[in-house]
């Protein structure tokens, strides 16, 4: 994906210019890697979430331990983790999956924690009502739980989400071929890395600036009370 | 019994580690303060200034900007050792979130407080070291401690600008044994080990900033 552009590093700006058809190559294989992990960490948060509401000791304290431990080593590790120690147990992903996962998987240990705050934040009484009318846990979960924690916890869903887009230049370690890696790439071959860095930087702020502003009107716009399923 | 002897070599990693992540938190910290302050205090100037600053740093990924300190400040002719521009990253990044939360803190103080500091007669810079900051200070530590442990995880991205830290000597090691599963597994469980550590730190330094000096009436509020 290098090949077929012209670089033209006469002036800085000319320079951007003519990158930045590959830079934004890359911003794509950003926002999809984005995009899987916080599915992966979507899911995952969640079950780490009701594990951790089990009624058996050894299951939440295990969640408990596991969850804790994820949050508390750095990303890069648990990506060469995943990504050296998997093919050793004949498990071969291709390196954005691989990268996909790290993410999810350290952020599944910041979303349970919001998942575990939006349930947690549903008045004990509702949940008596709830078994006092004989609903079953998943009637409790659908029909009263979660239209009620949905706006709760989607700003906060959101930061992590903004918060993720900007952790993706580390998958640029496992050779996923982010913006980052990229620039870095053109920087190599150019002897100037000023102007590339540059231009990924600009990028990241323009794109975590939409986010903000993004998020900012979805909460105004979500209904305060809740968001019914049915 | 291979593992034991990682353990060295390790180690050492480990202390360049708590070293550079001491340093960044010590340097964020000042600059958290400095740009919070100057959001809520400061004229429009400094607080414009502030406010770029903060947003920048937010804004832009980490490695993005280790990077740029590292490959391309030095096309313009500033140039600082890798764990120079390590802790001066890691210090800027962490300090920009730090500012937002020194700034929230200080808004948070009630408004009463400032109407009874000014009927006391008592000056900006007065409310804001003997009133303000000694209360919002205490509201800060949980988040505080937070961005520590996060401080210490990011720290690992310095390994990527040959600084030998932690993660760096896991990759040496890991390309001369191959015994992937063993390095990082320890390196895993030196990382948690050093951030209950920090956790532990900032909990004690929480404790003391309640009971301490500065803040003689917590303990019945």
């Amino acid at each position: 994906m290098m090949y077929g552009f012209e670089w033209d590093t006469a002036t800085p700006l000319t320079y951007a210019w003519s990158i930045l058809p590959i830079i934004l190559i890359g911003l794509t294989v950003t926002l999809q890697a984005a995009a899987a992990g916080f599915a992966i960490a979507l899911g995952l948060g969640l079950v780490f979430a009701m594990l951790r509401r089990s009624r058996i000791r050894t299951v939440s304290w295990t969640t408990a331990v596991v969850v804790e431990f994820l949050r508390d080593t750095p990303l890069l590790v648990q990506l060469f983790f995943l990504y050296y120690v998997l093919p050793d147990y004949g498990v071969t992903l291709p390196a954005f999956l691989t990268g996909a996962i790290a993410l999810g998987l350290q952020y599944s240990a910041y979303t349970s924690e919001v998942y575990r705050g939006g349930i947690d934040a549903v008045p004990r009484g509702q949940w008596e009502a709830a078994t006092a009318l004989n609903l079953s846990r998943m009637q409790t979960y659908r029909d009263i739980v979660v239209p009620q924690i949905v706006p709760r916890i989607l700003p906060a869903m959101g930061n992590y989400l903004v918060a993720m887009i900007k952790e993706t230049p580390v998958l640029s370690v496992v050779t996923v071929l982010e913006m980052m890696a990229l620039a870095n790439m053109i920087g190599e071959r150019t002897f100037e890395y000023l102007v590339p860095l540059t231009l990924v930087g600009v990028i990241f702020l323009i794109l975590t600036l939409i986010c903000s502003a993004g998020l900012h009107r979805l909460q105004k716009v979500l209904p305060k009370a809740g968001i019914p399923l049915r | 019994m291979e593992w034991v002897s990682y353990l060295p070599s390790l180690a050492r990693g480990a202390l360049v580690t708590a070293s550079i992540t001491l340093a960044a938190i010590a340097v964020g910290a000042v600059l958290a303060f400095a740009a919070g302050i100057a959001r809520v205090e400061g004229g429009r100037v400094l607080s414009t200034v502030a406010l770029c600053y903060t947003e920048i740093f937010r804004g832009t990924s980490l490695l993005v900007q280790l990077f740029w300190f590292y490959y391309a400040l030095p096309l313009v002719g500033v140039s600082f050792e890798p764990v120079e521009t390590g802790i001066l990253v890691l210090a800027l990044h962490v300090g920009a979130y730090g500012s937002e939360i020194v700034r929230g803190a200080l808004s948070s103080v009630s408004v009463q407080q400032h109407e009874a500091a000014r009927a006391l007669n008592f000056g900006r810079m007065q409310t804001l070291f003997r009133i303000s900051l000694p209360q919002a200070i205490v509201e800060m530590m949980p988040a505080f401690g937070n961005l520590a442990i996060e401080t210490l995880k990011l720290s690992s991205l310095v390994s990527l600008i040959s600084i030998a830290d932690l993660t760096f000597r896991a990759q040496s090691i890991r390309n001369l044994t191959l015994d992937s599963a063993g390095v990082y597994s320890l390196t895993l469980v030196g990382y948690f080990a050093m951030s209950l550590v920090l956790m532990a730190l900032m909990r004690l330094i929480e404790r003391a900033l309640r009971r301490g000096p500065a803040f003689p009436r917590a303990a019945h509020s």
